[in-house]
């Protein structure tokens, strides 16, 4: 059967969404990342339960808990856009309202991403 | 697409039928479990993000954090969070079995489906236990 797709349209591969695979990989990258990281994140955080502050930032200085934590962060976010995005996509079916919380999730990940990295870095930067 | 909508609607056609007609099983619960989670893990990220934040802003911020979190609704916060993340963690490995193509057929479904469950009591369990003893 001949294909009623245009010949441009398919070596671009990107479909009707015109982003092609790039969300279902993107999830499926970070998702990756996540285990190995949650895991580390999880046995930390029971070890650091109940700890003072200058136990918390003294073990967040540390470089290889400022990398992974960073890392943890960067994953962390951009997954959970991922996913919150299908979650408005499927129940929100008015157009405004979808558009608005698409946004609204976007830039509040942004935003708490940002501030726990630049968090990292200061107490990083700032360690003895 | 949303007048399409209203001018069917106020044609009164008939629906199909919604979930509440369909008896849950172990596969459609754990799927909408798994988004269910993570929406909830999304919320949790906020505390995340306020542990990191409060440890850069300080010795004061840290404390008002770290009572919130020992308190009995940050206590519970965090149980209901553990219970997702550990749940969410597990089902989103088996996941990206299927992803790989494998493990579709029903016998092996319902295996790994009880095992997600299985595994996050065993691993909800052990987490606090170790964090309560330690």
């Amino acid at each position: 059967m001949a294909s009623l797709r245009s010949p441009l349209g398919r070596a671009r591969g990107l479909g009707s969404a015109k982003d092609g695979t790039h969300h279902w990989w993107a999830q499926r990258v970070t998702a990756v990342a996540l285990v190995p990281l949650v895991l580390w994140f999880v046995a930390s955080a029971i070890g650091l339960a109940g700890a003072p502050h200058a136990a918390a930032a003294k073990w967040i200085s540390q470089p290889l808990n400022a990398v992974l934590l960073a890392a943890l962060v960067v994953a962390v976010f951009h997954h959970a856009q991922l996913g919150l995005q299908v979650v408005i996509e499927d129940y929100v079916h008015c157009e405004a309202i979808k558009v608005a919380s698409l946004l609204a999730v976007k830039a509040a990940c942004w935003l708490l991403a940002v501030a726990s990295l630049l968090s990292i870095v200061r107490i990083f930067v700032s360690a003895p | 697409m949303a007048s399409e909508t209203s001018s069917a609607a106020k044609r009164a056609r008939p629906l199909s039928p919604h979930l509440q007609v369909y008896k849950p099983q172990i596969t459609s619960v754990l799927s909408i479990s798994h988004r269910a989670t993570g929406v909830a893990l999304a919320a949790g990220t906020l505390l995340l993000a306020a542990w990191i934040v409060a440890a850069a802003m300080g010795p004061g911020a840290h404390a008002r954090v770290a009572a919130f979190a020992g308190s009995w609704l940050g206590q519970l916060m965090l149980l209901g969070w553990s219970v997702a993340l550990f749940y969410h963690l597990l089902n989103g490995i088996r996941h990206l079995f299927w992803d790989s193509g494998r493990g579709f057929d029903l016998a092996t479904m319902e295996k790994s489906g009880k095992a997600v469950v299985a595994g996050t009591v065993v691993l909800t369990a052990l987490a606090w236990l170790v964090a309560k003893a330690g």
